[in-house]
């Protein structure tokens, strides 16, 4: 085999495979799309939004295909969970790299990537037998919106925390070193010099918490109680989009199988810009 | 002392006790101490339900009386073979990407922007969009049913930006002393790819493996509506085979009675997971101070 | 910038735009096969495989759907497979809805269906396997005695919210519901001539053991669940009571005699083309050789 032409092959073998890996996500839209056809096609967009409530099964005449509640529980969970994540997030991100004593910052960090790597139907399961029971206590009947973004808040703090470490971590040693050289307290660092610079990094930290936070299933399915409603009090249960999914799309047929997949693409969708944003969040601060 | 006119902060003219430092360092470690003990109360909570019901028969049995009693031997197995079908197809694809990324387009071309931008995207899809896809795609329109297969599959699509970041990350701290020398010894492409980057670059991919391991364990949601939860010793790839993640979900949710079978199943996975966790801190950890002369 | 880059493929097979169109099938679906996964078109053949090799019945049944039906068909298939060991019969659950829906598509070979078929499911053939009913139940401590049907109503539409309305203690009731699809629901709407949008639920429940998860930790919830399913759980110690609904205990007796309210049918339905192996176990879960196990679920035989 000539060597010019063994390049090649590795070449043209490498392109290949990063374009189906590249092509992957675009399979994954592709198929949303096709199967969302036949929803968006007979119900229409507008009847997700103004029809009176979500009883898909009756069919596209008979029954309603209303996903506001839905995504109105997404949305108040998902942000719930990250108005409470943030302070939490950077606050232990700050411990660890400003506040704690050396070992005990490196043994926080560690702590912080267990609970990341801890599976969301753990969460759930802790939810629905520790968390739940207590908010019964106190407000019945205990699977509620608050329970969700209890849970939501735990699962997604270590996105935050993280993320927030490393861009504290990449703030220039020169920048500290000014600051002690001007005898600024470590708040009026931390304030004033280190979370300025190390803003787009917690931007973007945020941001896809954010993107975690709403794509999250089992845990919200799990703690949830899984009513379809517009929640007026966070003791209410809700349905979020995603578990909406889980629960429905086993034997959901027809029109309502494919309202599903709107609402993936829906989901998919929200993603999207969120990456994107953060994409150009990190983009910005490096041409900065 | 500091000269308060130079300053940009009002907090500057305060020489004495500097009350919101103090403050805000109290709030910073009481949130430190919120986010131990939340992840203490967990795992405590964890280990004294799953504990006590944990054997090695456990392993070593099968779930009885719906999952109440017995084991989880037929789950381990699923969950393996759900893992092994994720891993053979994923890490070619993870490795050629990779290299794709790192070692032909160090000034970026069309293609990797491309590839670059739909990873990014896809490590951001929602798993039960996966578990949609995967269910579309490969259980029906590819007539796979409910099957190991089709979530082998599915987690596949999930885990591979994860591999694909680590793996170039891992070509790209090889140093570029290596590939001159290569050049200048006349290697050919392949060979310096095959012998002097892969195996410097190994302990990325390692890394990344673990971390797409640990990623496709912790899943239950893609799985759901591709591997199905049938709680029986498969026999072939074709079979439904239920993951730990998705048993413990099922116990929890679905059978009374059944939480303290699903806190052990729970212990299991997280001790395996914890495992894998440390494993990766090993790797990362050797590598990062083994510097360049060491070899 | 990134959303546009994403879809500004169309010029090639995979773009959105090829795919919309009719020819999906064959463009996408050949193509991009080969490409991600290679040739993975083996599998049916694999699935399916001849149902009698040397006179012995062999191969794999996929079931899905009700949960009322799950466990006695879990029992059926189990005595099924000691009697013919090359065969393989997986059981899940799902919802009525989903049977229907997986044997149609082909994903599964039998669907559970907790209720009579409707007209337009005239495409599937239907096998009844046992009657069962719907019973309402509480938590054990809960002391409610007994419910009417105006104060179910009343109950599951909201307009009662308190236990001590209709002789429990000064509690919230907790209205547990079943989700949309679910034969169970149907029946229950049904009965109490009540539409979907009425009902107020705080919590909603997929599978029967799930409504008795809830109720048995919950200790103000009332749910409706299989007769069958709450009398197996109740009677191995789960914290739950089964209520006499318009003064008919939800008893094997009331089923079999027709006095209890609130019954319908339990059924396995199949595709008119199902292979010999299928139609053999259809045939064994219908005859009288499983009687004893359609008792022992608390169900009652099929009257022929």
């Amino acid at each position: 085999m000539s060597r010019q032409w063994s390049e090649h092959l590795l070449l043209w073998t490498l392109r290949g495979l990063a374009m189906v890996a590249g092509c992957i996500i675009l399979l994954i839209g592709a198929f949303l799309a096709v199967e969302s056809v036949p929803a968006l096609r007979e119900v229409g967009l507008g009847r997700f939004f103004s029809d009176t409530s979500w009883h898909p099964s009756g069919g596209v005449e008979a029954g309603s295909f209303n996903f506001a509640p839905m995504a109105a529980g997404t949305l108040a969970v998902t942000s719930g969970a990250v108005l409470l994540a943030t302070p939490l997030g950077i606050g232990s991100a700050l411990f660890c790299h400003f506040y704690a004593p050396r070992g005990l910052g490196v043994a926080f960090r560690r702590l912080v990537e267990l609970l990341a790597g801890i599976p969301s139907v753990v969460y759930g399961i802790w939810g629905l037998v520790v968390l739940i029971p207590l908010i019964r206590q106190w407000q019945p009947p205990g699977q509620s919106l608050l329970a969700g973004i209890l849970v939501l808040t735990i699962m997604i703090l270590p996105t935050v925390a993280l993320l927030t470490e490393s861009s504290l971590r990449a703030v220039p040693r020169s920048y500290l070193q000014g600051a002690a050289a001007l005898g600024l307290s470590r708040w009026a660092t931390v304030w004033g010099v280190v979370l300025p610079a190390a803003r787009s990094g917690i931007v973007t930290a945020v941001l896809l918490a954010t993107g975690r936070a709403i794509g999250e299933t089992m845990a919200v399915l799990m703690v949830m109680g899984n009513i379809v409603q517009v929640p007026t009090s966070v003791f209410d249960p809700v349905r979020a989009l995603t578990a909406n999914i889980a629960l429905e799309m086993g034997y959901a047929m027809d029109a309502h199988r494919s309202a599903l997949f709107v609402s993936g693409l829906m989901l998919l969708a929200m993603v999207v810009v969120l990456v994107a944003m953060s994409v150009w969040a990190s983009e910005r601060s490096r041409y900065a | 002392m500091p000269d308060p006119s130079v300053s940009p902060l009002p907090s500057l003219s305060e020489h004495r006790v500097d009350w919101p430092d103090r403050a805000v360092a109290s709030l910073v470690w009481l949130v430190a101490l919120l986010v131990t003990g939340s992840l203490l109360w967990i795992v405590g909570d964890l280990a004294r339900h799953g504990a006590p019901e944990l054997s090695w028969s456990f392993l070593t049995d099968s779930p009885r009386d719906a999952g109440r009693a017995g084991g989880i031997l037929p789950v381990v197995v699923s969950t393996l073979m759900i893992l092994g079908i994720c891993l053979a197809v994923s890490l070619p694809m993870d490795v050629g990407t990779a290299i794709f990324l790192a070692e032909f387009t160090r000034t970026g071309g069309l293609l990797a922007h491309f590839v670059r931008r739909s990873l990014d995207v896809l490590a951001g899809v929602p798993s039960i969009v996966f578990g949609l896809f995967g269910n579309a795609f490969f259980s029906i329109y590819l007539g796979m049913g409910f099957s190991i297969l089709s979530g082998g599959l599915t987690l596949a699509c999930m885990v591979l930006p994860i591999l694909i970041r680590s793996t170039e990350e891992g070509f790209r701290s090889v140093p570029d002393e290596y590939r001159k020398a290569a050049a200048a010894l006349g290697l050919s492409q392949p060979a310096t790819l095959w012998q002097i980057l892969l195996p410097v670059a190994t302990p990325g991919l390692v890394v990344g493996l673990i971390l797409g391991v640990g990623r496709a364990l912790a899943e239950t949601a893609a799985l759901l509506f591709t591997s199905g939860y049938v709680a029986r010793m498969p026999s072939s790839v074709l079979d439904s085979g239920r993951t730990l993640s998705i048993h413990i979900y099922d116990l929890a949710m679905n059978v009374p009675g059944g939480e303290s079978n699903a806190y052990t199943t729970a212990l299991v996975l997280i001790t395996l997971l914890l495992m894998i966790n440390v494993l990766t801190f090993w790797i990362a950890d050797r590598w990062l101070h083994r510097g360049i002369t060491h070899r | 910038m990134l959303p546009a880059d994403l879809f500004r493929a169309p010029g090639r097979p995979g773009g959105v735009k090829g795919v919309v169109t009719s020819s999906r099938r064959t463009t996408l679906g050949g193509l991009l096969t080969l490409v991600l996964f290679g040739a993975s078109g083996g599998c049916d053949s694999a699935r399916g495989g001849a149902p009698i090799e040397d006179g012995r019945l062999q191969g794999r049944i996929a079931i899905t759907g009700s949960s009322t039906v799950a466990p006695l068909v879990g029992e059926i298939a189990r005595r099924f497979e000691e009697e013919y060991p090359a065969v393989r019969i997986d059981v899940q659950t799902g919802g009525t809805s989903r049977g229907i829906a997986d044997v149609r598509r082909e994903i599964a070979e039998i669907g559970m269906v907790s209720r009579v078929l409707r007209p337009e499911e005239a495409d599937l053939l239907n096998h009844a396997i046992a009657v069962d009913g719907i019973a309402f139940i509480v938590h054990s401590k809960n002391p409610v005695p007994a419910l009417t049907h105006e104060e179910i109503v009343g109950i599951f539409t909201g307009e009662t919210r308190r236990w001590s309305e209709v002789g429990g203690g000064d509690r919230e009731i907790t209205v547990v519901n079943k989700a949309d699809g679910r034969a169970t629901l149907e029946l229950f709407l049904s009965h109490f001539e009540l539409r979907g949008e009425e009902v107020r639920p705080s919590v909603i429940i997929g599978d029967n053991q799930q409504g008795i998860r809830t109720v048995a930790t919950s200790p103000d919830a009332v749910a409706y669940v299989s007769i069958g399913t709450a009398s197996f759980e109740s009677s191995r110690g789960t914290a739950i009571r089964l209520l006499p609904v318009d003064g008919v205990d939800p008893t094997l007796e009331a089923l079999r005699d027709g006095t209890y309210p609130l019954t319908r049918p339990l059924n396995l339905v199949s595709r008119a083309d199902s292979n010999l192996l299928v139609e053999a176990f259809l045939a064994y879960a219908a005859s009288a050789e499983v009687h004893d196990l359609v008792e022992a679920q608390y169900f009652v035989p099929p009257v022929e």
